[in-house]
């Protein structure tokens, strides 16, 4: 018999049907459609939903769904150099075995008494992500490193009172996008270009770009296209000349080797916490931070919920708190700033865990290996005939542009004859940077041997 | 033993209160764990040969551009980092240990540890969203499938599921809107939302941040958004209406289908926030009364764990006429393969990067696997009949009443109010909820302004007995005698919580306030970083 309903649910207690009747007797209702009364009968389904039949045990279940799963071929089966905003780095067993303890995943918005430890992990995380960082305020995660710049600017335009934002042309289009949207009733987006020996952004059209008009300069560093921006400083100096607020867009996991963008004059920071614990699991590890010195003028236009340490009735007790929690949709609704509601807070707990367990040594260990690696990489790869790597004359930390423009074939065609070899190359750019002729973005991290980088030189030998 | 354990945990044959404390670890800063030179773990170690061939890789950068101080991270061994961690957890009271009907619209249901097994596959984490489609086709069939039964669950014909939650879902509607109007060449003119009071702030703040004007209309004396204040407030500079149904009282609004005829016929479009659509599933379609849009948070009504506030998945459901505005990219199925459509012109865009919390969407998909049609209209009906019941229980608590809609069943929610029992005892909602702490279960007054007053709001959702709403309304019902007999402990709660009561002051003084430990240390111990 193909059954479609069980005697009673597992995961719904009172529907066992004695205790239905009883509950109903209790209210003094006959039935649960009386509960939908104020639904016009009109609005209600006469028929029952055309759903895909139902898999009542947990086996069948699983099984259907390991079969579907199991269609996918993962980053382990195949060796993949794919970065582009979602980065293969190694995620120690710790990181995992606390962010799925039950009492941290299925937690939510409870009082800082009672969820004590999700406020305290959440102070943790800003508190370690501040050292990394060298800043005094980090937020409690966003959605992504999108929203994260997307917002920065938002902020940037709040505090400045102006209305444009000038952007390395470098950067991601799909970031791009995002921006343009979010930012599209304030702010107008000004693209900057680039040097294409270097990739460095072009300071003289910066200089004729920039105005008392300027909101603030947004860079990235690393760039999106792996290329270290080695004049952060004069960057930061020729917004701050202009009354501007400098953005930087950092990934974390750089900075035990690289300068703190703070350091470099950079007044708000942003990026994606994903490197540092979290799985790649198909773009599904993504959370944003946003960070800045302690200044009043700042900490009032973030949207976020920001977790601040207080003392107790007892003492020598810490909690924790929302601090000046007036300035959020929460409280004020349309009057707070942007808006704020759940986002990735199990990413940032998980994040702090991977800082604690890496300490200062590991996070400069584990940048000098990632840039050895990629380094080692740049090196083989440029030595294939027709290849070049890097693209740009400047030092890289884990991506690096590779063109195959002496090669006669399109990166789609290399990239396929890869994955019959069991490689996934690098992300192809030629539609996103046409001007780069027939280029990829490659992506090796501490997870990449020196066989695993040999062997992708090989295949791609083989493959040109 | 001649002692009968049980007879003592029983008064007039009901269990008594659980002599509940929580977890109280008096756990230090991590920063105060710290001992110089641990390590909690061991990165790979760079091979002979790459270091051979590549040198010293630092020395390729500026000086400007080399940190000099490796970050001041706390020194800890992994027993330690672990140690810290778990008590942590234990001082966070999760859907796992407690009865959670006290974290109203957030819809804290059980999610299945199954769905949690199969998002851990490596065959979902280890896959980058970049991969060559054919290497991601499970996947990609997951997310196709689960967009399948939204349609069906809500009557719209395209959905999105990239955006990381529910005000995400609420912002793309509103940039939906906004891409709308201007397609008609209206974008100028349309610059009004409508909303209501009782409406989640996103939608007024969401529509806000995409540059509209916000109106909110108030409830009338039956708790019903006010179809008259609608009436006026339309005009032709309606964009839309971003509403919930039933609110966050509970109320199904009956007028519906009026409401979102009166902003068509002004040219506006209607978004229905679904996130209160626990008790609704397979009674109404949001297409039935007609809205353009809609969202789903899978996160609450569909069962994926709420991760201490995500990673989550708000999916953004829209008609026909508005399907060539989602965000990029979408599914398609040929009947052979699916693949990711990134040629839409007209799109608004990227959302979020790539395309949403995939493991999210496996533990929806698997959720609804399990229950189908039929369960899943069993878990709307058990949701409101435990909401119902909850009502029934709360009704025979002296001081606390159900505003507006008087005599009227109500969906998966209520927004309870305190007033009499305040104004008797003059123990206000926010401290019955840090009391009721002591005995292990959450509370939630509501989000601001407080139109009810001394708000408190319950959601049973499906996933809680008959003897657990028994035991949530005998807490309440403890805690309410004790605002009577015994005020004070009430207003100095929470007693057997993990800590005592916070001194808010220094969280709104820019002088003291503190987000990171470096801060405290500079501001509060006046040590230099």
């Amino acid at each position: 018999m193909n059954k479609q309903k069980p005697t009673a649910y597992p995961y719904i207690p009172n529907s066992v049907p004695a205790v239905k009747e009883q509950m109903l007797k209790e209210i003094g209702a006959e039935s649960p459609q009386g509960f939908f009364e104020d639904i016009p009968e009109k609005l209600r389904l006469k028929e029952k939903m055309k759903l895909p039949k139902t898999l009542l045990s947990e086996y069948a279940l699983k099984r259907h769904l390991e079969g579907i799963l199991e269609k996918n071929k993962t980053c382990r089966e195949y060796l993949s150099f794919l970065g582009a905003g979602c980065y293969q780095h190694h995620v120690p067993a710790v990181c995992d075995e606390v962010n799925q303890r039950g009492e941290f995943l299925t937690a939510y918005a409870g009082e800082p008494y009672d969820d004590h430890g999700r406020f305290q992990a959440l102070f943790e995380y800003a508190s370690m992500m501040g050292e990394l960082l060298n800043m005094d305020v980090v937020n409690v995660p966003t959605y992504d490193g999108f929203q994260a710049a997307a917002t920065s600017i938002r902020m940037a335009s709040r505090i400045t009172g102006r209305r444009e934002v000038l952007i390395s042309r470098t950067i991601s289009a799909d970031k791009l996008s995002k921006i343009r949207d979010y930012c599209k009733p304030e702010i107008e987006i000004k693209l900057i270009g680039y040097d294409f020996e270097t990739g460095q952004l072009d300071l003289h059209a910066l200089k004729a770009e920039i105005s008392s008009e300027t909101a603030a300069v947004y860079l990235e560093n690393p760039s999106y296209l792996g290329f270290v921006e080695t004049r952060g400083d004069e960057i930061a100096r020729i917004a701050h000349d202009h009354g501007a607020i400098c953005i930087v867009g950092v990934d974390p996991i750089s900075l035990g080797i690289l300068t703190p963008p703070a350091e470099y004059g950079a007044d708000i920071v942003c990026g994606d916490i994903q490197p540092l614990g979290m799985h790649v699991q198909f773009g599904g590890g993504q959370a944003g931070f946003i960070a800045t010195q302690d200044e009043e003028r700042y900490v009032m236009e973030y949207p976020s919920r920001l977790f601040g340490i207080a003392p107790t009735s007892v003492e020598g007790e810490y909690g924790f708190g929302d601090v000046a929690y007036e300035r959020t949709s929460f409280a004020v609704r349309e009057r707070g700033k942007e808006w704020v509601g759940t986002a990735a807070a199990l990413w940032g707990i998980t994040a702090g865990v991977y800082l604690a367990l890496m300490g200062p040594q590991g996070m400069v260990e584990i940048g000098e290996g990632i840039m050895s690696r990629s380094r080692y990489a740049m090196l083989e790869i440029d030595k294939i005939k027709g290849v070049k790597a890097p693209l740009f004359q400047a030092p890289h930390f884990k991506e690096f542009v590779v063109n195959f423009d002496g090669t006669g074939k399109t990166v789609a065609e290399i990239n396929k004859a890869l994955l019959m070899r069991g490689i996934f190359g690098g992300k192809d750019l030629t539609r996103e940077f046409p001007e780069l002729g027939r280029s990829a973005l490659y992506c090796v991290t501490e997870v990449h041997s020196k066989d695993d980088v040999d062997r992708l030189v090989n295949a791609l030998k083989e493959v040109i | 033993m001649s002692q009968d354990i049980t007879k003592q945990r029983y008064t007039d044959g009901k269990p008594n209160l659980r002599r509940f404390h929580q977890a109280r670890w008096d756990e230090p800063i991590i920063f105060e764990l710290s001992r110089a030179g641990q390590r909690g773990i061991l990165v790979p170690e760079v091979e002979e040969e790459i270091r051979n061939v590549v040198g010293d890789v630092l020395a390729a950068l500026p000086e400007t551009m080399r940190r000099k101080q490796p970050p001041k991270l706390p020194e800890l061994s992994q027993p330690q980092v672990l140690r810290h961690y778990v008590r942590l957890s234990q001082e966070t009271l999760g859907t796992d240990l407690n009865i959670d009907v006290g974290q109203g619209t957030c819809t804290m249901k059980y999610s299945p540890k199954v769905n949690d097994q199969l998002a851990r596959m490596p065959q979902m984490t280890e896959l980058h969203p970049l991969q060559d489609e054919e290497t991601v086709q499970g996947i990609l069939e997951v997310i196709y499938r689960f967009e399948q039964i939204l349609k069906e669950i809500s009557g719209m014909e395209r959905f999105s599921l990239q955006p990381g939650a529910g005000s995400a879902a609420i912002y793309t509607n509103a940039s939906i809107i906004r891409a709308s109007h201007e397609a008609r060449g209206e974008a100028g003119q349309r610059d009004e939302i409508i909303t209501t009071i009782f409406s989640h702030p996103s939608n007024a703040a969401c529509a806000k941040t995409a540059g509209f004007k916000v109106i909110t209309l108030y409830p009338d004396e039956d708790g019903y958004p006010d179809l008259e204040a609608l009436k006026a407030a339309v005009s032709e500079r309606t964009a839309g209406l971003m509403i919930t149904n039933p609110e966050d009282t509970g109320i199904f609004n009956p007028r519906i289908e009026e409401f979102v005829k009166v902003v068509h016929e002004a040219g506006g479009l209607c978004a229905y926030d679904q996130a209160n659509a626990n008790g609704i599933l397979g009674i109404t379609k949001a297409s039935d009364a007609g809205f353009d849009l809609c969202h789903f948070n899978l996160h609450k009504t569909f069962s994926s764990p709420h991760g201490c506030g995500g990673p989550a998945v708000g999916a953004v459901g829209v008609t026909q006429e508005l399907a060539r505005f989602l965000p990029l990219p979408v599914i398609e199925f040929d009947g052979q393969r699916y693949h990711l459509n990134y040629d839409r012109p007209e799109s608004i865009g990227k959302i979020g990067p790539f395309y949403g919390v995939a493991p999210v969407v496996v533990r929806a998909y698997a959720w609804v696997m399990s229950l189908g049609a039929e369960g899943l209209r069993e878990v709307a009906e058990i949701a409101v009949l435990n909401n119902n019941y909850l009502l029934k229980r709360m009704s025979e608590i002296p001081g606390v009443s159900a505003p507006y809609a008087k005599g009227k069943r109500r969906i998966e929610q209520i927004r309870y109010s305190w007033k009499a029992l305040s104004e008797e005892t003059g123990v206000h909602s926010e401290e019955i909820g840090l009391r009721v702490a002591d005995f292990g279960v959450h509370y939630w007054t509501s989000h601001h302004p407080w139109i009810v007053p001394e708000p408190c709001t319950l959601e049973p959702t499906e996933s809680y007995s008959k003897d657990e709403l028994d035991e949530y309304a005998a807490i309440l019902a403890h805690v309410a005698e004790e605002a009577h007999t015994n005020p004070e402990l009430v207003k100095t709660a929470p007693h057997n919580s993990t800590i005592h009561t916070i001194d808010h002051t220094p969280l709104d003084d820019p002088s003291e306030w503190a987000m990171t430990w470096r801060a405290y240390l500079r501001k509060v111990r006046k040590e230099a970083n």
